[in-house]
């Protein structure tokens, strides 16, 4: 075989640092996504290397949901003094405060339908024009229809039925004043291809991605982390486990699975082995069967 | 996975009633790429709708309208992988915005599959399908005779398909036809060898897929490199870096070649070509590097770095295949936005020669309206050259879309002639 030919990972890489730049000559004025959770930081890291040996020319913007966990705030700090690049928050906190959101009631009672307000609130302050995120369409399934390149229309609406074709490596980003686009650049990973690189690239990743006893309570089919904002049940009870989380996301909704896994080879290992979808463990998809879909219609990132 | 794995990207064409659907399903769930929460929901999806059994297709629907009307809407990529390769599958409708989507999933594909159903042989959408594979030259093409169950496995039928395949293709540009007799439903030939059909001497769908040599389908003759983004850190030890950053197009750059940048026809030599993890001795398609030259010369976004000695045509008259990919119609004298590679210039249709008739593939040299869906051969005038290769030599050189400029969609794909 020929040696002038990539493999699965340098090409997906090549792939991503290829939009990244895109993204960077079509907008004026783009961020990106962070989260603090592993697609974000991947993310970034790619962004990194597309413009090496330049700084990455634009902000993160992280939407806070107050839900946090402690571990994801510090990670992203860090992060954020390591590139020297700009931070955004949008503080779902500030948006109730403002009464343009009103707070879930209930058991399950989440911020994560909040943040669509804040995020739409924090893109249109600061004039962004494009918002890049770690989406991967391997996570759901009205993911799989995205485009690298995603059309939102001025009331920051996804309309998945009337979506322009992309076709070769063509991107068209042109848009009119008040519309943004969402950028995918990692669209074609799957999970395990973000391990696999995760662990070849050894990036660093928050602690709670690796197994660690924490305090937790079995709630829809998952261990869900105690916390300040965990009501409990009357047949609930918090125990303690050796767990890890395989997706980051408020500490209200985000499940771990019972791990050993404490290093990036073991998850790796883990992962191959996994018989349930990542989003299995997140209880904001487990809503409706187009859970996703219709946050994704609204603004969802 | 090995470290030398490859990423093979395939679309697949035909209509729910070809078992298209059933087919991903199968390579899906008998590779173990169905996880077990996303069986269970397909299972509760079958028994609520009456199916006996898992009904495998529900496995590809996306958005609700899809599921609430059983049809697909729009292209939706799926991913599985194997111990030999990642696999990339651009699942196109075969109902609505059929040519749209199936040109958009092609785009980018190595491989096409073409699904026929046994019983009814090569039919008018296979021809289409056939058709839209050599004009967007998928360098391979795979043609899964399904429903064999119901044909008998009858060997006699399968070759007689071949022979109607053989018939059809031979008027076009498609290189290398493979076929496979199959059961998407029982599973026969997708992963598994078939024990139905002994006669068959080929491997099953995967294990092609598996084993295709796809490293010759990139061009790796003619070096292209358009210039996405210029680099210029200004910080310390990189006060005088220009890097032009871009991905491999085609061919191979190594360092201290003799450059041309188009359009300007200033030439220079290749002094490093970077990335994050270090400088590299040379870069070939589809890398993303950043290239710095000897001399300084002013270049910009939408120029194409070159090797002196093979350089593509500077064009402003341009023929090319166009599909028609909005539902407003070509409007005549109208100024688009013309994207080839990094570049961005205004065009016009100056002449439609003719439209193709997807249906006979004859040429209809009357009708001049491009409607949505429409294949014709036009003649693009631009603003400013484009530095172009003929697609059939260049999938990413020979490749433009138009932008209407007063919606800002993306209405026409077009290939060089």
């Amino acid at each position: 075989m020929s040696k002038y030919y990539l493999n699965y990972l340098d090409e997906l890489e090549s792939e991503a640092i290829f939009i990244l730049r895109e993204v960077w000559a079509q907008f004026q004025n783009p961020v990106i996504l962070f989260s603090g959770g592993k697609d974000s930081i991947l993310v970034t890291h790619l962004a990194k290397k597309a413009f090496y040996p330049s700084k990455i020319p634009f902000p993160l913007m992280h939407v806070d949901t107050g839900h946090n966990f402690p571990e994801t705030i510090k990670f992203r700090d860090d992060i954020i003094r390591e590139l020297g690049v700009e931070l955004i928050v949008g503080s779902v906190q500030e948006s109730i405060d403002q009464g343009r959101v009103a707070e879930e009631r209930g058991k399950n009672a989440t911020r994560n339908a909040l943040q669509i307000t804040t995020l739409l609130d924090a893109i249109e302050t600061n004039k962004i024009d494009c918002a890049i995120g770690g989406g991967r369409r391997d996570e759901e399934k009205a993911r799989a229809k995205e485009r690298f390149f995603s059309h939102r229309d001025d009331f920051g609406q996804w309309d998945p039925k009337n979506q322009r074709p992309e076709l070769w490596n063509i991107f068209n980003g042109k848009h009119f004043q008040g519309e943004h686009f969402r950028a995918f650049p990692i669209s074609n990973w799957t999970e395990m291809d973000v391990w696999n690189y995760i662990k070849r690239e050894n990036i660093s990743i928050p602690s709670l991605y690796f197994a660690h006893e924490r305090e937790v309570v079995w709630r829809q089919d998952s261990w869900i982390p105690n916390s300040e904002f965990l009501i409990l049940e009357d047949h609930e009870e918090i125990v303690m486990k050796r767990i890890r989380f395989r997706t980051l996301g408020d500490i209200t909704i985000t499940g771990g699975i019972e791990s050993d896994a404490d290093t990036l080879e073991k998850i790796a290992q883990e992962v191959s082995g996994m018989r349930k979808t990542e989003r299995g463990n997140r209880s904001d998809d487990k809503r409706s069967e187009s859970a996703m879909e219709d946050r994704k219609r609204q603004g969802y990132f | 996975m090995l470290d030398n794995n490859q990423l093979l990207r395939f679309t697949t064409a035909g209509s729910v009633d070809d078992g298209k659907s059933t087919l991903i399903g199968r390579l899906l769930y008998d590779s173990k790429s169905i996880f077990e929460d996303q069986l269970q929901s397909i299972e509760n999806t079958s028994k609520k709708k009456g199916h006996e059994g898992v009904d495998l297709a529900l496995f590809t629907d996306g958005l609700r309208d899809e599921r609430e009307q059983g049809i697909t809407i729009d292209v939706a990529y799926r991913y599985f992988t194997t111990p030999k390769r990642k696999f990339i599958i651009a699942d196109t409708p075969g109902h609505i915005q059929y040519t749209r989507n199936m040109v958009t999933g092609a785009s980018t594909a190595n491989v096409a599959t073409i699904l026929i159903d046994a019983r009814h042989g090569v039919i008018e959408q296979t021809k289409r399908h056939a058709f839209i594979a050599s004009l967007l030259q998928i360098p391979h093409v795979i043609v899964c005779i399904n429903k064999m169950d119901l044909v008998d496995f009858s060997e006699d039928v399968y070759n007689e398909i071949v022979s109607q395949f053989e018939e059809i293709s031979s008027k076009m540009l498609v290189k290398d036809v493979r076929f496979i007799p199959m059961s998407a439903l029982l599973g026969d030939n997708v992963v598994h060898k078939s024990e139905n059909m002994p006669w068959f001497q080929g491997a099953p769908m995967l294990h092609t897929l598996e084993t295709m040599h796809i490293s010759s389908d990139t061009n790796k003759v003619d070096a292209r490199f358009p210039v996405q983004t210029v680099l210029r850190p200004q910080r310390e030890g990189y006060i005088d870096y220009r890097g032009y950053a871009g991905r491999m197009a085609s061919g191979v750059l190594r360092k201290g070649d003799e450059i041309t940048v188009m359009p300007s026809g200033f030439t220079s030599k290749i002094r490093t070509i970077g990335t994050y993890d270090g400088e590299i001795e040379e870069a070939f398609a589809p890398m993303s590097v950043s290239i710095t030259l000897e001399d300084d010369i002013d270049i910009s976004r939408g120029d194409m770095i070159v090797r002196s000695n093979n350089k593509p045509e500077a064009l402003q008259d341009i023929e090319v295949m166009l599909c028609w990919l909005n539902n407003r119609a070509a409007q005549p004298r109208t100024k688009y936005t013309i994207k080839h590679t990094s570049n961005e210039q205004k065009a016009m249709i100056k002449e439609v020669v003719y439209k193709i008739d997807i249906n006979s593939l004859d040429r209809n040299k009357e009708d001049k309206d491009l409607q949505m869906n429409d294949i014709s051969k036009v003649k693009i005038r631009t603003t400013k050259p484009l530095m172009v290769d003929s697609y059939r030599e260049n999938r990413t050189t020979g490749s433009i879309i138009l932008v209407d400029d007063t919606s800002n969609e993306t209405v026409a794909a077009g290939m060089v002639v």
